[in-house]
C-alpha cells in the first residue's frame, strides 16, 4: 500500500535568478546563477551530489536535447542526469524526479534544475510551436497560441455560469492588478510596476478576451533545489527545514476535446491532482489550510477558474472571491505571493521550481515584505499544455514539524 | 436516360465592388472606369479552386449515396497540383469510396468544365452510374486590369446519371480551335492577354455564335425551342450582341452574373446552367455552349423529376450568403499581391508527411472520424480506444463522417498573435449535436458575431500553403451559422 510522498524528503537548498529578459546571459549562466546560491543555501559540495534532474520544456530554442547542459555548465561530478519534459509542468517533474530518487533510497542528496532561455527568438510570446506539436497534429490543430487556447477558457467559463464577459473581465483585471502588486515587492521579479484596473482593463487586446496584462511575461530564468532524506538535513544542522507534503500529476486523456461531457470553464486535470495532493499531505479543508499558493497564471482566467480546481472557491465563485480579496496578499490564502508568472515570466522549465523557492522562502520567514505570517501549508500547481488537453503538477510543501 | 441528377454551387460570400476597385487605382489605369460597375466574388484568404469544389460537391451530393458514385471529373485552370490528381483530393475530401472509382482532372482550357461534363456523359454511355463533375476557379490577376474586375472566383458541380434524371442530355457538340486569346505558361500563375477588341470580336463574338449555330443545324432543332441559351461572355456589350447573332428574344438570354458574381472560368458556364435550372420548369429545353479555344455545346431538357428535386444551396443561396468587402487592400491581401510581413512567428514551414497524409487521408481530407461500434460515442480521435470514459472498448470502431454534421460553438477566441492573413485567427472547440467535438480554426466569421451555442457547418478549406516545396495542406474549418 502506497504511503505518499508526505515528510519522505526534505528540501535543503534552494536558488532561483533574477528573471527577465537576461540578454547578457545564455541558460548555462542562469543554471550557474541559480546553482550558487541553492548549492550556498544548502551548505554541501558539488561532490554530494548523487543525482540531478533538469527540467526544460523548448529545448530546440534552448538548451537542446539531453541532460547535458546542466551537467556541463555546473561542472556535475558525471553522476546520473535525466531531462524531463512535460509542457509547463516541465520544473515540477524536474523536482519530482529528485524527490522520488532520494525518496526511493537510490539516493541521499539530488539535485532539481529547470531553465529556460526564451529571449533567443526574436520576436515575443512563447516560440511558436508548429514543430513541437506532432506531425499527425500539425495537420489538423488550428492555427493557434497560448494566449488564443487559454483565452476559449474565458468563453466556456462566461457561458457556464452566465457571466458577463464585462463582469467576467473585471474579476480577471483584479487577479493581474493583485499579481503585479506583489511582483513589485520582489527584486527577483522581471515586472516589478504595480498596476492599475483601468490599465488592465485598457490594454490591447491579445486574444479575446485578454489583454495584453491578462497574460504573463516571458523571461529567462533558472531555478533549482536540492533535496534530501530528513536524517541528511538534521545532519547539516537544518533546524526548520521544510519538507514535501505532496506531489501530484494528471495527465488529460483527450476527453475535454473528444467526448460531449466538459463545458469548457475549468481544468478536470487540476481538480483531480489538487483532491489527491490533499489527501497525500493530510489536508482536510484546503480553504482553511493551505497558507499560501503559487498557481500557473499564464492568463488571468486560468489563476481565476484554477481556485475553483483547487476546491478553495466554489464553483462559479471565484470571481466573487478575487473580488474580494481573498487571494491578495493580506487575504485568507494569498496567492502568487511572489509576483505569479504574470510577473516573473514563464521561462517554463524553471517556473514550478521558481514557485517552491517562493514557498520555502516563506516558510523559512525569509521573504521580505511579501512575508506571510505564519504559514504552515505552500501549494505550487503548473498547467501545461491547453484548457482542452493538458498536464497538471501540484505540490505541496510545509514545515517538516507541521 | 441520361443526364444531370443534381446539382451544387459555391460563390464565396466576400463581394468587391468594382467600383471600390476603380476608386483605389484608376488613378494608375483609367480605363478600368469603364468597367466599374457591379460586384465580384472574392474567395476568402483559405480557399482555392480546390476547396470550392469541395464545397460544389457537397452542395451537390448532399442526401445522395456517395459511396455509389464511380466517376469524379474536376475541372479548373487554377488547380493547386500540377502532378498530384486534385480531383482525388476531392474524391477523399467528398469521402467517396476508392475503389471502382474513376477520377480525372480536366484542365488547360476555360472550357475544361463543359469537357468534363460530355465526358461524364461518355462515361454513363460507357456504363458508370453515378458521376460527379465539379468546376472551379480561382485566377489570380494584376491589379488595375479589367480582369481584376470581370473575374470572379467560384465553383460548380453536377451530378450525372441514369435514374432521377432532372435535365436529360438531348445532344453535345464540340467546336476546337487554338484561338489564344490569353494564356498561362506552365510556371505561370497570371494570364497573359491579347487585345480586347479582338478578344471580343473575333473570339466570343465569332466562335459562340458559330459553335451553336452547327449544333442547331446539326441536332435539326430550332433555337426558338430553347427556353435558354446559356453562354459566358464577359463583356456585356458582347453578350448581347451573340444573343442578337443568334435571333433569341430577350428571355430566352441566361444572365451571365457579370453584375453579381464575375466570370468564373471553368466554372462560370456550368454555374450559368445551374442558375438556369434553378428557374426552369418541366419541359424546358436549355442550352449551353462554353468558350475557351473552341466552345462545347450541350442540349437538356428539364423532366418531371426537378419539382422533386432537394434544393441544394446553389446559385441562388450561394449568391444570398453575401459579404460586401470594402477594403481593397484586403482584397489584394488574399490575393497575395501585396508583401507584408507576419513576422518570425510566422516563418516556420514544417514540411508536410506524406506517409502521415496517406494514412490518415479519410480524417484529414473527408473529416471521417470513428464512431465506437460498443456504446455510440462518434469521435474524432487519433486512437483505437473509445472516449468514452464508461466505455473505452480498444478496436471497435466504424468509420464515422462530421462533414456534414451540425455543431456548436462550446467555446472560442479570436487571436490576434497567432500570424494570420487575416487576423485575429478565429478558432475554437466545436461540439456536434450528434456526438463528437472538434478543435478547429473557424472562417468566414466576424468574430464580434459568434457566441457560445452558435450552430455552426464544416467547410474544407486549405489551411496552409507551403510556398517552397509548393504544397498546399487542406483541413476543415468551422463556419459559424449567423442568422440574419
Amino acid at each position: 500500500m502506497a504511503t505518499g510522498i508526505r515528510d519522505k524528503v526534505a528540501i535543503i537548498g534552494m536558488g532561483c535568478t533574477k528573471f527577465g529578459e537576461r540578454w547578457d546571459c545564455g541558460s548555462e549562466e542562469l543554471m550557474v546563477e541559480a546553482f550558487e546560491e541553492c548549492l550556498g543555501d544548502a551548505g554541501i559540495g558539488l561532490n554530494d551530489i548523487e543525482a540531478a534532474w533538469l527540467g526544460t520544456c523548448l529545448d530546440e530554442v534552448n538548451v537542446g536535447k539531453s541532460a547535458l547542459p546542466p551537467s556541463i555548465a555546473l561542472r556535475l561530478p558525471n553522476i546520473s542526469v535525466t531531462r524531463v519534459e512535460n509542457y509547463c509542468a516541465s520544473g515540477t517533474e524536474a523536482f519530482r524526479g529528485a524527490v522520488y530518487g532520494v525518496a526511493s533510497g537510490a539516493y541521499d542528496i539530488a539535485l532539481a534544475i529547470g531553465v529556460e532561455k526564451l529571449k533567443d527568438i526574436g520576436y515575443g510570446g512563447l516560440p511558436e510551436f508548429s514543430t513541437g506539436m506532432g506531425i499527425t497534429n500539425g495537420f489538423w490543430f488550428p492555427n493557434m497560441t497560448a494566449p488564443g487556447c487559454f483565452a476559449m477558457l474565458a468563453s466556456g467559463y462566461s457561458a457556464a455560469y452566465g457571466i458577463d464577459m464585462k463582469d467576467l473581465k473585471q474579476a480577471m483585471a483584479h487577479v493581474s492588478v493583485k499579481s503585479h502588486a506583489n511582483g513589485a515587492l520582489n527584486p527577483k521579479a522581471h515586472l516589478q510596476k504595480p498596476v492599475t484596473l483601468e490599465q488592465v482593463l485598457g490594454a490591447p487586446t491579445i486574444a479575446y478576451p485578454l489583454g495584453l496584462f491578462d497574460c504573463c511575461g516571458v523571461s529567462d530564468g533558472s531555478a533549482c533545489a536540492i533535496v534530501a532524506t530528513p536524517e541528511i538535513a538534521r545532519s547539516l544542522g537544518k533546524k526548520d527545514f521544510v519538507t514535501v507534503k505532496a506531489l501530484q500529476l494528471s495527465l488529460s486523456n483527450g476527453e475535454e476535446m473528444t467526448f460531449n461531457e466538459w463545458n469548457g470553464s475549468n481544468f478536470i486535470t487540476t481538480s483531480k491532482a489538487s483532491s489527491a495532493a490533499y489527501a497525500e499531505a493530510g489536508i482536510k479543508n484546503p480553504r482553511e489550510e493551505i497558507s499560501m499558493m503559487e498557481v500557473h497564471d499564464c492568463f488571468s482566467i486560468t489563476e481565476l477558474v484554477t481556485m475553483e480546481d483547487l476546491h478553495i472557491s466554489e464553483r462559479g465563485k471565484a470571481p466573487a472571491d478575487i473580488l474580494d480579496g481573498f487571494y491578495d496578499l493580506d487575504g485568507k490564502v494569498p496567492c502568487q505571493v511572489d509576483g505569479g508568472l504574470k510577473c516573473f515570466g514563464h521561462p517554463i522549465g524553471a517556473s514550478g521550481i521558481r514557485m517552491l523557492y517562493e514557498m520555502y522562502l516563506q516558510l523559512h520567514g525569509k521573504a521580505g515584505k511579501r512575508q506571510v505570517k505564519d504559514p504552515r501549508y505552500g501549494l505550487t500547481h503548473n498547467l501545461g499544455g491547453f484548457p482542452f488537453m493538458n498536464i497538471c503538477s501540484i505540490a505541496i510543501v510545509g514545515r517538516h514539524d507541521v | 436516360m441520361i443526364g444531370i441528377t443534381s446539382y451544387g454551387a459555391y460563390i464565396p460570400r466576400l463581394r468587391l465592388s468594382r467600383k471600390v476597385i476603380a476608386q483605389n487605382m484608376a488613378w494608375y489605369a483609367p480605363e478600368i472606369l469603364a468597367a466599374s460597375k457591379g460586384e465580384r466574388s472574392v474567395a476568402n484568404w483559405d480557399e482555392d479552386a480546390l476547396s470550392m469544389a469541395v464545397a460544389a460537391s457537397y452542395d451537390c451530393l448532399a442526401g445522395r449515396d456517395k459511396k455509389a458514385v464511380d466517376a469524379v471529373y474536376l475541372a479548373s485552370t487554377t488547380l493547386p497540383f500540377v502532378d498530384r490528381l486534385n480531383a482525388d483530393v476531392l474524391a477523399t475530401a467528398v469521402n467517396t469510396r476508392e475503389e471502382r472509382v474513376t477520377c480525372a482532372d480536366f484542365t488547360g482550357s476555360l472550357k475544361s468544365g463543359t469537357t468534363a461534363l460530355m465526358a461524364a456523359v461518355d462515361a454513363l454511355k460507357g456504363g458508370k452510374s453515378s458521376v460527379l463533375v465539379a468546376a472551379s476557379e480561382m485566377r489570380r490577376t494584376k491589379a488595375a486590369t479589367t480582369v481584376e474586375m470581370y473575374y470572379g472566383d467560384g465553383a460548380a458541380a453536377l451530378h450525372l446519371g441514369t435514374d432521377g434524371v432532372i435535365a436529360e442530355l438531348t445532344g453535345t457538340y464540340s467546336l476546337n480551335c487554338d484561338f489564344v486569346d490569353h494564356y498561362r505558361g506552365t510556371g505561370k500563375d497570371i494570364d497573359y492577354r491579347w487585345e480586347e477588341r479582338w478578344v471580343r470580336d473575333e473570339g466570343y463574338g465569332k466562335i459562340i455564335p458559330k459553335a451553336i449555330a452547327e449544333f442547331v443545324a446539326a441536332a435539326g432543332v430550332k433555337i426558338s425551342e430553347y427556353s435558354k441559351v446559356i453562354y459566358p461572355c464577359y463583356f456585356g456589350a458582347t453578350h448581347a450582341g451573340i444573343a442578337k447573332r443568334l435571333g433569341l428574344a430577350p428571355e430566352q438570354v441566361q444572365d451571365p452574373m457579370h453584375a453579381v458574381c464575375g466570370d468564373t472560368g471553368s466554372a462560370h458556364a456550368l454555374l450559368m446552367l445551374i442558375a438556369a435550372l434553378e428557374e426552369a420548369k418541366p419541359g424546358d429545353k436549355l442550352l449551353l455552349a462554353s468558350f475557351g479555344q473552341g466552345s462545347d455545346v450541350l442540349s437538356f431538357q428539364v423532366t418531371e423529376q426537378i419539382s422533386s428535386l432537394k434544393k441544394p444551396l446553389g446559385v441562388r443561396g450561394s449568391l444570398a450568403n453575401r459579404v460586401e468587402m470594402t477594403n481593397y487592400q484586403k482584397f489584394i491581401k488574399f490575393k497575395d499581391l501585396i508583401i507584408s510581413d507576419m513576422g518570425i512567428r510566422g516563418e516556420p514551414n514544417p514540411n508536410t508527411s506524406l506517409t502521415t497524409l496517406w494514412r490518415n487521408r479519410k480524417k484529414f481530407l473527408g473529416l471521417v472520424g470513428t464512431r465506437c461500434t460498443k456504446c455510440g460515442t462518434p469521435q474524432y480521435s487519433f486512437t483505437p480506444v473509445c472516449v468514452n470514459p464508461e466505455c473505452k472498448a480498444a478496436h471497435q470502431m466504424e468509420e464515422y463522417e462530421f462533414a456534414d454534421k451540425l455543431g456548436r460553438v462550446l467555446m472560442y477566441t479570436g487571436d490576434m498573435l497567432a500570424p494570420s492573413v487575416d487576423p485575429p485567427a478565429v478558432y475554437g472547440i466545436v461540439s456536434f449535436d450528434d456526438g463528437g467535438r472538434l478543435l478547429a480554426d473557424f472562417t468566414d466569421c466576424d468574430l464580434n458575431a459568434i457566441t457560445v451555442g452558435l450552430p455552426v457547418q464544416m467547410s474544407f478549406r486549405r489551411r496552409r500553403k507551403d510556398e517552397v516545396r509548393g504544397f498546399s495542406v487542406y483541413f476543415w474549418k468551422a463556419v459559424p451559422q449567423v442568422q440574419g
